[in-house]
């Protein structure tokens, strides 16, 4: 059996986090009800214009340089010439002959650096929704228009891994840097895969197929999987790969041709006359960079320095809201480890339980932070703690009325101590008896029901030899 | 009160003085547009005129500052957006297409109490030099039936010139105002490139198209530009240079000035009967102090080649969205997407459209861009460096406007390319971005208007309005 070598380059867009679209002053967000984020110039009705949304570019620019790019003192929109029923003026405008970023790349962990070719900024097109019950299909335009950064890689992947590796980056970096929110399940995240197989230790490229509009890294992996076995099927049968674009089907989970190279748009690109090229200047450059917030990988130096494992580090960072949470917590108290340890427990419990939810609004980070330096300083057991979290949590109560309200914290001497086992025995005189044959038993018995009655407040470490001497001397 | 061929600037006098209504003139004007009906010049009269013309002399019985235009009947060329109008661009496939929106002129001319009377007929798209184009059928030259009454602005242009309004707006991407102003015998400017709005103007050529002036004199078409040019923040390619009061600097002396003459232009006039007249107006205005210079522009005749590349190109991708899904006529009934835009694109756009979308599509195709686009936006740059270079030396740039009278109707549409040559004049201005009006100077051997045209610098349309003003009064000395 012949061995053979993946040869991988990805086209990644993004949707830019603006507040308008690129061309027009609509608003950019995701879930209104269709068309009705539309203007007669997204439309593009007759007569309208594009008016650069100079945000947009300056995004485009901090994506640029937080994955290292040159960025190209001038630049032009170009219009990309096609016929599509989403497409409201028959062109997009993009990018071409002088994107705004070139080159740039990012690092993998197994040293292998991974070159962007460009970074370029375009519009959206709007969508078709396929009505099942009739023949009919609707365009939606609310999406037309929005600002999108395409991001095309040299073809330097060698394996879903490094895919998958080098995409995880590259969402938390755009992330990071506020250049987009990544939502994959609203498309604002979506790829395109450019991928070839060849004998390995031979020259030859292979041809290459083109995969696109995959929306999950899930998919991203299992695509690249079911190409290269299909690829490799028909090369071993000793059939031509066909040069062509493919779609994913995410249920059967199969690729299927949609297009042939012969029947590839010409897209007429030329230089869109509506918009004067733009000037980026160093001084242009320079302001912006004082306005990228901290990168992803000034975060982890930072987790790392405060002593965070390189799994939690991993997972507080996947998504920014929980990281930027935690940093919240931080502010309020310096016990790091246990506010890590909550974030990795309670914190991502709740978020997945309830996704789409603000946690500071759940629970404030001073609350939490209070919660945890209650505990720390011994005042608050860990029990009482989580019944305190989850009751903030259900009841949106404040933490110290709740604390009251419950009765959660308070000294338990030893007098109480004597006086409740006392009861205990009255109540069932069985236990001094017991205690003799199955002493473990009876102390996790009396543990329990002292921790019950004094509301959880009783520490177990302190009330343990209590209930074990009482229990003795009631023997002899 | 006769009315007749009075300038806008008279008409305000008299409506500020009350000695005319609003409502007294637009009936005036509607009566010429049903009088001059067969011409085919107007092709709707807004219902609502005589609605408007009451609010404005409400305004100016009531009002003590009025707004610059108020009372003040204009018809606007089929391709202005007027919100609530329909606007077809000459074309059945925006039969019933109402806009949506005001264009940005179209909102400072109601801004300044203009009534809006209606639309005027047009080459489709724009694209033709003669308006014989139009979906609507052909516009007949304002002085004799059976001639052209050239295009694309064919409708505005006589409308001025049979007096059926104060004024009118064209549109102008390679001649299409300047050239039926002088087959009409009236003014008509094409501005800097950016200085009035494009929004609300269908597009033809992007780089190219300007919105441009129709009026009786030079005088009002200066002080309409000061009104209509600015800065506008819906069209990013609008110029943000002042705005002068153009008719304060117009006088009678050209004592000084230096006009350049193109030596290439000059052969090609040579050749037509045309060349006396063009010699007399350059020798009056020498006798008059004007200095004048011959100057030599190597590719000059580039300019149509060139034009002919950049217009369909941009063209083309302008007229994608009209692909019968979303606004556009449509053909029913068909089977998949491909098929109605086929059908929608064959049935509703007119033949010169077709002609100059497959020319577009040619020019821009990846294999063909780098010869065709590519170079003509190359000589283009070389052009404006040329111009540029002229102008440093020179205030004005005299050429003619066409190469002679209106031609008969129904000659040339069946030769594209001597129906293209007809441009070779206008075209320059738009390839260069310069300001040019072109202005009545007298009449050919069939007794039909000529027109001379006047250019200027970059943004210099005062310099423009001097020179043309003085030739303007001074053409029946001529």
């Amino acid at each position: 059996m012949k061995e053979y070598d993946l040869v991988i380059g990805l086209e990644i867009h993004a949707e830019i986090d603006t507040k308008t679209k690129a061309f027009c002053f609509c608003k950019n967000e995701f879930g209104a009800l269709p068309n009705t984020q539309v203007c007669p110039i997204c439309l593009g009705l007759p007569g309208t214009l594009p008016i650069l949304n100079k945000k947009a570019v300056e995004k485009c620019i901090i994506a640029g340089l937080v994955f290292g790019c040159d960025i190209n003192e001038e630049t032009i929109f170009e219009r990309k010439n096609y016929f599509y029923p989403d497409l409201s003026k028959s062109y997009q405008i993009s990018q071409f002959q002088k994107p705004i970023c070139k080159n740039g790349g990012i690092k993998l962990k197994n040293g292998k650096f991974v070159r962007f070719n460009r970074i370029h900024l375009e519009e959206d097109a709007g969508k078709l929704i396929h009505k099942d019950d009739c023949d009919e299909t609707l365009i939606d335009f609310n999406r037309g228009g929005v600002p999108l950064i395409e991001m095309v890689t040299e073809p330097d992947l060698s394996n879903s891994n490094e895919v998958i590796e080098f995409l995880t980056n590259l969402r938390r970096i755009l992330l990071y840097s506020g250049v987009s929110k990544c939502i994959m399940q609203e498309g604002g995240l979506r790829f395109d895969i450019n991928l070839s197989v060849k004998e390995k230790n031979t020259d030859n490229l292979g041809v290459r197929v083109e995969m696109k509009n995959l929306n999950s890294f899930k998919a991203v992996k299992k695509a690249i999987e079911y190409e290269t076995n299909r690829q490799i099927k028909e090369i071993e049968s000793g059939n031509q790969i066909i040069q062509e674009t493919r779609a994913w089907n995410d249920e059967d989970e199969i690729t299927y041709g949609i297009r042939e190279k012969e029947n590839v748009n010409d897209y007429r690109y030329f230089p869109d006359p509506d918009i004067v090229p733009i000037k980026i200047s160093k001084h242009d450059i320079e302001s912006i960079k004082k306005n990228i917030p901290e990168t992803y990988f000034d975060r982890i130096i930072r987790y790392k320095r405060l002593g965070l494992s390189d799994y939690e580090i991993d997972t507080l960072t996947d998504e920014k809201f929980i990281a930027d949470y935690f940093d919240e917590v931080l502010k309020y108290s310096s016990n790091y480890k246990e506010i890590a340890n909550w974030m990795m427990t309670e914190i991502l419990r709740i978020t997945k339980e309830m996704p789409n939810t603000d946690i500071a609004k759940l629970i404030s980070p001073e609350s939490l932070a209070y919660i945890i330096d209650l505990i720390i300083t011994k005042q608050l057991t860990r029990n009482n703690a989580k019944i305190l979290f989850e009751q903030i949590i259900n009841t949106g109560k404040e933490v110290k009325n709740l604390i009251k309200e419950l009765d959660l914290i308070g000294d338990v001497n030893k007098k109480d101590i004597v006086d409740l086992m006392g009861h205990l025995i009255n109540e069932n005189p069985n236990i001094v008896k017991s205690y003799k044959d199955n002493p473990e038993d009876i102390i996790n018995y009396c543990i329990g029901r002292i921790v019950k009655s004094t509301n959880g407040k009783a520490k177990i470490e302190y009330i343990m030899p209590l209930i074990k001497e009482i229990l003795k001397s009631k023997i002899n | 009160m006769n009315l007749e061929n009075k300038s806008v600037l008279e008409l305000l006098d008299l409506l500020k003085a009350k000695k005319i209504s609003a409502v007294e003139l637009t009936k005036y004007y509607i009566d010429r547009i049903k009088k001059f009906n067969y011409k085919n010049a107007v092709l709707e009269i807004f219902d609502d005129a005589l609605l408007q013309a009451e609010k404005c002399d409400l305004i100016i019985n009531t009002k003590k500052i009025l707004p610059k235009l108020i009372g003040i009947p204009v018809l606007i060329k089929d391709n202005i957006l007027y919100k609530g109008k329909i606007s077809s661009s000459g074309s059945k496939m925006l039969e019933n297409y109402v806009a949506e929106y005001n264009s940005t002129v179209v909102q400072k001319l109601l801004d300044e109490g203009a009534i809006i009377l209606g639309r005027t007929n047009m080459d489709e798209f724009a694209m033709g030099g003669s308006c014989e184009n139009s979906a609507y059928g052909p516009c007949k030259n304002a002085y004799d039936d059976t001639k052209v009454s050239g295009g694309s602005s064919g409708g505005s242009a006589v409308a001025v010139a049979l007096d059926m309004c104060a004024f009118s707006l064209g549109s102008d991407t390679g001649g299409s105002v300047r050239q039926p102003a002088s087959f009409n015998g009236i003014v008509g400017l094409k501005p800097t490139y950016g200085r009035i709005s494009r929004y609300g103007l269908c597009a033809f050529a992007s780089s190219l198209d300007t919105v441009g002036i129709f009026t009786k004199d030079v005088k009002d078409n200066a002080f309409l530009l000061s009104i209509l040019a600015g800065d506008d923040k819906l069209d990013g390619t609008s110029k943000k240079a002042k705005v002068d009061s153009y008719i304060d600097y117009l006088s009678d002396n050209i004592n000084g000035k230096k006009i350049a003459i193109i030596k290439e232009v000059q052969e090609l006039v040579k050749k037509t009967k045309y060349y006396n007249i063009y010699q007399k107006v350059l020798n009056y205005c020498q006798n008059h102090g004007a200095i004048l210079t011959e100057v030599s522009i190597k590719n000059y005749t580039k300019v149509l080649p060139v034009y002919y590349t950049i217009a369909p190109a941009e063209g083309s991708s302008n007229m994608g969205r009209f692909d019968g899904v979303k606004y556009t006529s449509n053909v029913k009934d068909c089977k998949n997407i491909s098929e109605i835009y086929s059908k929608t694109r064959s049935k509703f756009l007119g033949k010169e459209v077709k002609r100059r979308i497959m020319l577009g599509n040619f020019v821009l195709s990846s294999e063909q861009y780098s010869s065709y686009y590519l170079k003509a936006k190359n000589i283009s740059i070389m052009l404006k460096k040329e111009f540029e270079k002229i102008f440093m030396q020179n205030d004005i740039v005299f050429m003619p406007t066409t190469y002679g009278e209106a031609f008969d109707i129904g000659s040339k549409t069946q030769d594209p390319v001597s129906m293209y040559i007809e441009d070779m004049f206008t075209v320059t201005a738009n390839i260069v971005g310069i300001p040019a009006i072109s202005i009545p100077i007298g009449v050919g051997e069939n007794g039909l208007p000529l027109g001379l045209q006047v250019l200027s610098a970059e943004l210099n349309e005062k310099e423009l309005y001097c020179m043309a003003n003085f030739v303007f009064l001074h053409r029946g000395e001529i």
